[in-house]
């Protein structure tokens, strides 16, 4: 018996992945032996990123994510990524300031919470540079899920009766079973996941201290994984304690030590937010005149060889401070 | 102590706080209504559980966070996960309370944080979307509402969008779309006055205004048509340890309540 469709948004899907695909593209193109996966970050961006792939990012928008990626990323000028706006908030703004970005899938865009718009994403949102279907952060995680689980689409509770669905590719169906109204979304496997997290080993065995937010799921269901680690670690560790591994080697595919990673973002328990750099950062995208903005990214990223120059051009004083802020102490350099 | 001068903001924070039980959950976006779950905290609500979508349970929050995401939403936390499982744990029924703002409200509780225009593809303004807050207004068991200016351009006949669903178009509307039973937007707090929803009808209803506020000011600040309590009450004001717990312990730094 067919399904009827009592209801469907209109909303585009921008990535195009299947599970049956993606379960297909692993069984010959993911090594499942423990190889040192130890590469620079320029390195793995370019092997692994192309344009126009869809990107899923770690952390939470301004908490836990991975800077250094999204910069290089810049740097490299990728163009017409697809990013999934999972709560993306630094982000996904410097990567659209960097003109990388051409379609968004929308859970939590556009604001910096409590520090307000982003001019940027404004101007490419209500201009319609930028294409979008809207969505809801369970709505994400749901069909995140669904790809992690190798199934095509997801039947969920909410986004029920509000145009947030109307402007979704759901399709609203009755149950089978109890007949009860669900909304069906499409599962999503994204073509390249990038995380920053607090260890890994140098086969990709990942670390993650505090809440996970989505990246466990991520991992399992995005086709390529790029993660940056404030530390290190050896093999042993991870041995020793593997009930701490959120995501197993065999789904990695580049590892990159790089501590501060985060900066300006938030590292729970290392470093608390760079206020002043990201309010400084949205000033500029806030003025109309691009010359401002164009001055930033020149200055932060494509006139800085890489993050480990970047970190040398903030200065030791003002990283110390920010771990000083993370643990309520007074900042005292 | 009641005390004698303090700002609609701060009354809000207040009025809101006291809105949530002790021993009950909320799930809090960022802003006021993060403020009113840590004041209800401090005050009432020792045993109120606090819940972030990105993964914080039962934090001993020591400040105010920016983020629903930063490192104070897991300071001291008992549990930290991730945001389907905060989904989850709602939709399983164990999250009393959401708790949530937006740029506009309809009589149905319906909010929008998604965009101002008629044009989706090309908005006067677009803003952030849903986040969390469809979830949790679709999946909590009671939703209330924060919003910041009470005028006609917020409190509207009709949203641009609905972002985040309320009773959506009258009794018997969530249920019909499919929502889960029971739930939807209980009250809502604004800088005029406490409002909840008429059992009946589930439209907005004027039940207690601010001091100094009276019930034609709400009526003209409110771009539909309200319905009115027969006994309208008035809030009454923080005192004066509100107040004190709100900038010396909440908000120091002043990013809700500005210096």
């Amino acid at each position: 018996m067919e399904m009827k469709i009592l209801k469907e948004g209109t909303g585009e899907i921008f990535c195009k992945n299947t599970p049956s695909e993606v379960r297909k593209w692993t069984r010959t193109n993911k090594d499942r032996t423990l190889k040192d996966k130890r590469m620079r970050i320029k390195d793995a961006v370019s092997r692994f990123i192309k344009d126009g792939d869809y990107i899923a990012i770690g952390g939470f928008g301004h908490i836990r994510i991975p800077m250094a990626i999204i910069y290089e990323i810049v740097r490299q000028r990728k163009r017409n990524l697809l990013v999934a706006g999972h709560t993306a908030v630094q982000d996904i703004d410097v990567l659209m300031a960097g003109g990388c970005v051409s379609a968004v899938d929308i859970a939590y865009v556009v604001g910096f919470e409590l520090r307000g718009l982003s001019g940027i994403q404004r101007r490419l949102f209500e201009t319609g540079q930028v294409k979008k279907s809207d969505y809801t952060n369970g709505a994400m995680s749901y069909r995140i899920r669904a790809g992690a689980q190798g199934i095509p689409f997801i039947p969920v509770k909410v986004m029920l009766g509000t145009d947030t669905m109307m402007h979704s590719p759901g399709k609203v169906v009755k149950c089978p079973f109890t007949g009860e109204k669900v909304l069906l979304l499409p599962s999503l496997n994204p073509d390249v996941c990038i995380i920053h997290a607090h260890r890994a080993d140098m086969y990709g065995n990942v670390q993650i201290d505090g809440h996970i937010v989505k990246d466990d799921l991520q991992a399992r269901a995005s086709k390529r994984v790029i993660v940056t680690c404030e530390e290190l670690i050896s093999t042993d560790k991870v041995r020793a304690d593997p009930g701490k591994t959120v995501i197993p080697f065999f789904m990695v595919d580049a590892v990159i030590e790089q501590p501060w990673g985060s900066h300006p973002g938030n590292m729970p328990y290392k470093y608390y937010f760079d206020h002043q750099f990201t309010e400084d950062y949205l000033a500029a995208g806030r003025v109309e005149d691009p010359k401002v903005l164009e001055a930033w990214l020149n200055e932060w990223i494509y006139k800085v060889e890489d993050f480990d120059e970047y970190l040398t051009k903030l200065g030791a004083k003002r990283l110390y401070n920010l771990r000083d802020l993370e643990f309520l102490r007074p900042p005292v350099r | 102590m009641e005390s004698k001068s303090y700002t609609l903001r701060e009354l809000m924070a207040v009025v809101a706080a006291r809105q949530l039980e002790d021993g009950k959950s909320v799930a809090v976006g960022t802003g006021l209504p993060l403020v009113a779950a840590m004041l209800a905290q401090q005050t009432h609500a020792p045993n109120l559980v606090i819940f972030f979508e990105a993964g914080g349970i039962a934090p001993q929050l020591p400040i105010l966070p920016i983020s629903v995401g930063d490192s104070r939403t897991i300071h001291r936390a008992l549990c930290t996960t991730t945001l389907i499982d905060i989904m989850d744990t709602m939709r399983r029924g164990f999250i009393d309370y959401a708790f949530l703002g937006g740029a506009q409200i309809d009589k149905y509780g319906n909010l929008n944080s998604t965009m101002i225009g008629d044009d989706y593809e090309a908005p006067k303004v677009r803003f952030p979307g849903s986040g969390g807050a469809n979830d949790f207004g679709s999946l909590a068991w009671e939703t209330l509402i924060i919003m910041d200016r009470h005028s006609p351009r917020r409190f509207v006949k009709k949203v641009d969008f609905i972002t985040t669903p309320g009773y959506l178009y009258g009794p018997g509307a969530r249920e019909e779309e499919g929502l889960s039973e029971g739930t939807g937007p209980s009250k809502v707090i604004t800088d005029l006055c406490l409002l909840d929803f008429d059992p009946e009808t589930k439209q907005m209803r004027l039940i207690a205004t601010h001091p100094g506020i009276n019930v034609e000011d709400v009526m003209k600040a409110t771009g539909f048509e309200l319905l009115i309590a027969d006994d309208v009450g008035t809030n009454t004001p923080p005192t004066t340890e509100d107040l004190r717990i709100l900038h010396e312990v909440i908000d120091p730094q002043g990013f809700v309540f500005k210096k």
